[in-house]
């Protein structure tokens, strides 16, 4: 692993040199591609049914290979089986040895990027071309694939052109038109395809039962590919197996909406090699029969059987590759897939098969680029779970960890369950409540030390810790003991909730607790605030799940008694609902998790549940003439769809409102803090400035602990929670 | 195929339609038609390619082909896609690598939805006609910073739907 300063210094170089383009691609493809989901009306209902399709393909897998073996072979084809990287490259190397080829071309396919074949074959003598324009220019460049289905997404036209300038030998250079680059490659590449002896693909689907393969394209490069010459070799992992072809429906109606944000791509070629296509033979200018076509299908298991087996890692084998999840990313977006990227895989799941097919530390740098904030969930086809498969690989790496002489400095402050060698930054922001609960015993003095420069400099030196942040300043007098001093200030009350004190609301940020007091008993409601302890929130995302599960357990403790009461328990800062409505679902038994994620709220959206119900909302404080807000919803919030209750609160009361668009803050909790990451954070805060625009006529508020101070940095100015304008003074 | 089905075809195609009765096919098909021309035999009753289409090109005369015209199995409507079947005739090779492709579609063959296609797909590949593409529009690239059409596979597509069949 590498330094701090050597991971902040290569990200910093990345986001100069591939930051504009990556940005730029990804943003737009991901708002095509929700544009696409939001006119779609099938859409929920076809993931349920792809992720029901995969979930039962990947249990049957054994016996899928056998039937599809066996379909292929009927009809003329080979199968071969190859359990490693390299046995699939030798199986390769005999195919274009027997059929003396000297040629190869190549459709776009990742699953031969991770077995490196171009290599394998280049070093045995034989000749292999990229087809897929990006794939071509990459190749050319001598780099990896920064995005799973836009290779070449962090070069500019104008890298390009260079690029091809400098390569080829031409009497006039090239602009960097598109029209211009892509009309000069398709000519290159089409010589190619005619010359090639073999021609390579991968497939997106296999289906068993006849042998066919499903290729999702725009280019026809892949079509050509596969037809152009007389041997069709398709390497695909034994993922992409489903039983039938109508099994292929949902996914036609999937993958490029998630993928591409087009509704379908140009082509869906659903193909039964050896196909009946006669072979065009450029070089003697005749067609030949469709006898000569040869067909071979190579199905790689490389670690696939084991992520079969593995419960925490079997469904990263339901994904289909349509790099949804890194354009949904805002750390994707600010760095691309070179920085968020392993050995092969890019971007949220690429976590997940870098495990899966290399290991823990191809999967190491990229890993910690995810900060949880679940923006690409709603996005994945499959609804695979991408930031629960982070956290896991997060956990397996920390307990991979080698001891570190800076250890005395939080023993006996961080009682976590994790092994001795976890890395120290981890550990701290990983028992945050700790760390408060001492910090608060002397506020005044903490936030001196925290503040001054021995402090800060201990902090980065020891815990990463950028020197350049601020870290909350402990509050002198906790919402717990404001709360145990005041009471509650309701007669005749309607119903009972429980307030819970989050570590950051209770700590450092009592005004937001306190508003959402008044504003419940506004409207008819005594709270309760008990002593619950931090959500577990904290180390979860940092992978310290074992602490994150007893943590989870001690809350649902505290929390049931209530719960069978009849109270709602209410929620103020948004990453700790996620925890009980959806990542407790990991943690706690089901029922468990199952009453938490029925009886939690995010406060806004109760204050939304009792004014639709009737509760008279005339003690809440309403806005003048006029009056505007900008609103910055939190990640989480907005993947469980709750952000709109806020929405709707501030417009009633006579806001008018106007939201972000962009998928998160770039603070992310302890993310924006550390220091290897902090410029990443400002590039991803900065898109958010961008987005929101000039606010000095508005208020600004929003949901999150760290989108508050994130923005706080922003403005330069303080950010409040929605509830505390809306409070009764 | 109902009315409401085809009308749904004819605006998400990407891409030129013709509606023409079989009458008056060979004129339309003259019209979308530009020479060199290439193509495979229509299966429809009164309904023949241009004398100008080269039916069975060598590789050099698909290559310089202005047009390529193949029949399509199906239309759906949804997605103003069409599916072309490959056959020994070497309908992939005249759909692609010609710059115009021209489709020739049975009005009763326009489903109206995916699943529908799905269903229709599955009886044609239960009867050998197991490889087909779903083609929709042009091809295209944004590898190179902004969309471009026609890259590998034609730049131009025209639809020419037979209302009475």
């Amino acid at each position: 692993m590498s330094s701090r300063r050597d991971t902040a210094e290569r990200l910093r170089r990345l986001m100069a040199t591939e930051g504009d383009a990556v940005g730029q691609n990804t943003r737009t493809v991901n708002q095509l591609s929700d544009y696409a989901i939001q006119r779609f009306e099938d859409y929920e209902d076809l993931r349920d049914a792809a992720r029901e399709i995969k979930e039962s393909a990947i249990a049957n897998l054994p016996d899928l290979i056998d039937e599809v073996t066996e379909a292929v072979e009927a009809n003329g084809g080979q199968v071969h089986v190859a359990q490693t990287a390299a046995d699939a490259n030798r199986i390769v190397e005999n195919i274009m040895a027997d059929r003396d080829a000297e040629k190869l071309v190549k459709s776009k396919s990742m699953t031969t990027e991770e077995i490196d074949v171009n290599d394998h074959l280049e070093a045995a003598g034989y000749e292999v071309v990229e087809t897929d324009l990006g794939e071509y220019v990459i190749q050319i460049a001598d780099e990896a694939p920064s995005h799973l289905i836009g290779p070449a997404m962090h070069r500019s036209p104008e890298d390009i052109a260079d690029l091809f300038n400098r390569e080829f030998d031409l009497e006039e250079d090239l602009s960097g038109d598109p029209n211009e680059l892509t009309e000069f490659a398709r000519e290159r590449v089409g010589e190619h395809i005619r010359e090639a002896d073999v021609g390579m693909t991968g497939a997106n689907f296999v289906v068993a039962e006849s042998g066919t393969l499903m290729l999702v394209t725009n280019e026809g490069n892949a079509r050509k590919t596969a037809v152009t010459p007389d041997t069709h070799v398709a390497v695909a992992g034994i993922e992409k197996l489903v039983p039938s072809l109508a099994d292929l429906q949902p996914f036609t109606e999937l993958i490029a909406r998630t993928g591409t944000g087009q509704d379908i791509t140009s082509y869906v070629s659903l193909l039964t090699p050896p196909v009946d296509s006669p072979v065009p033979d450029f070089e003697a200018d005749e067609m030949r029969p469709a006898d000569d076509r040869d067909f071979h299908l190579v199905l790689l298991d490389n670690g696939r059987m084991g992520m079969r087996e593995d419960d925490d890692l079997r469904e990263t084998l339901y994904c289909i590759r349509c790099g949804a999840c890194s354009n949904a990313c805002s750390n994707f977006q600010a760095v691309g897939g070179h920085g968020f990227g392993g050995e092969t895989y890019t971007g949220g799941i690429g976590t997940g098969w870098e495990a899966g097919v290399h290991d823990l530390d191809s999967a190491g740098e990229m890993n910690d680029l995810c900060t949880g904030c679940s923006r690409c969930e709603p996005k994945c086809p499959v609804e695979i779970d991408i930031p629960w498969v982070n956290t896991v690989v997060r956990d397996r790496i920390n307990h991979q960890g080698e001891d570190d002489d800076l250890d005395f400095l939080v023993e006996g402050l961080t009682p976590d369950d994790e092994p001795a060698g976890l890395d120290l930054q981890k550990r701290l922001f990983g028992n945050v409540e700790t760390l408060a609960k001492v910090g608060s015993l002397v506020p005044g003095l903490s936030n001196a030390v925290a503040g001054s420069r021995p402090g800060k400099w201990l902090l980065e030196r020891a815990f990463g810790v950028d020197r350049r942040r601020d870290l909350p300043e402990f509050a002198d007098e906790t919402l717990r003991e404001w709360y145990g001093a005041r009471g509650a200030q309701v007669s005749d009350p309607d119903r009972d909730v429980v307030l819970y004190p989050d570590v950051y609301t209770d700590y450092f940020d009592p005004d937001r607790g306190k508003a959402a007091v008044r504003a419940l008993e506004a409207l008819g409601v005594r709270v309760h605030i008990p002593a619950v302890p931090e959500s577990g929130r904290a180390p979860f995302s940092q992978g310290m799940i074992e602490t994150a599960r007893e943590q989870a357990e001690a809350v649902h403790g505290a929390l049931v008694t209530h719960i069978d009461d009849g109270r709602d328990v209410v929620v103020i800062e948004p990453s700790d609902l996620a925890m009980f409505r959806r990542d407790y679902d990991h943690l706690l038994p089901e029922r468990s998790a199952e009453r938490l994620a029925e009886n939690t709220y995010d406060v806004m959206e109760f204050v939304y549940g009792l004014l639709d119900n009737g509760a008279d909302g005339d003690d809440l404080e309403t806005p003048g003439d006029d009056a505007g807000v900008a609103y910055h919803s939190h990640c989480q919030q907005r993947t469980m769809g709750v952000d709109e209750y806020t929405e709707s609160v501030l417009s009633d009361l006579g806001y008018s409102v106007r939201t972000s668009d962009v998928e998160c803050c770039g603070m992310a909790g302890s993310f924006g803090y550390k220091s290897e990451y902090y410029e990443v954070s400002m590039d991803v805060g900065e898109h958010l400035h961008d987005d929101l625009g000039d606010v000095d006529e508005r208020a600004l508020v929003a949901s999150g602990t760290s989108c508050q101070e994130q923005l706080d940095v922003l403005y330069e100015r303080e950010v409040p929670h929605p509830v505390e304008l809306i409070a009764p003074r | 195929m109902s009315s409401e089905s085809l009308s749904t075809f004819e605006s998400s195609v990407p891409g030129d339609v013709h509606r023409t009765t079989t009458a008056d096919a060979d004129a339309v098909l003259d019209d979308a038609v530009e020479e060199p021309a290439v193509g495979t035999a229509l299966p429809y009753d009164d309904v023949s390619l241009p004398g100008s289409v080269d039916t069975d090109p060598s590789p050099s005369t698909l290559e310089a082909a202005a047009t390529g015209v193949t029949p399509a199995a199906l239309g759906i409507a949804e997605y103003g896609t069409v599916t072309i079947p490959s056959g020994a005739a070497g309908d992939e090779l005249v759909s692609l690598y010609t710059p115009r492709h021209v489709a020739v579609v049975a009005a009763s063959d326009v489903v109206p939805d995916m699943p529908t296609a799905y269903e229709r797909l599955g009886e044609d590949f239960a009867a050998g006609m197991d490889t087909q593409v779903l083609a929709t529009g042009p091809s295209a690239t944004a590898d190179m910073g902004t969309l471009v059409q026609g890259v590998h596979g034609p730049s131009e597509t025209h639809v020419v739907v037979l209302e009475d069949r």
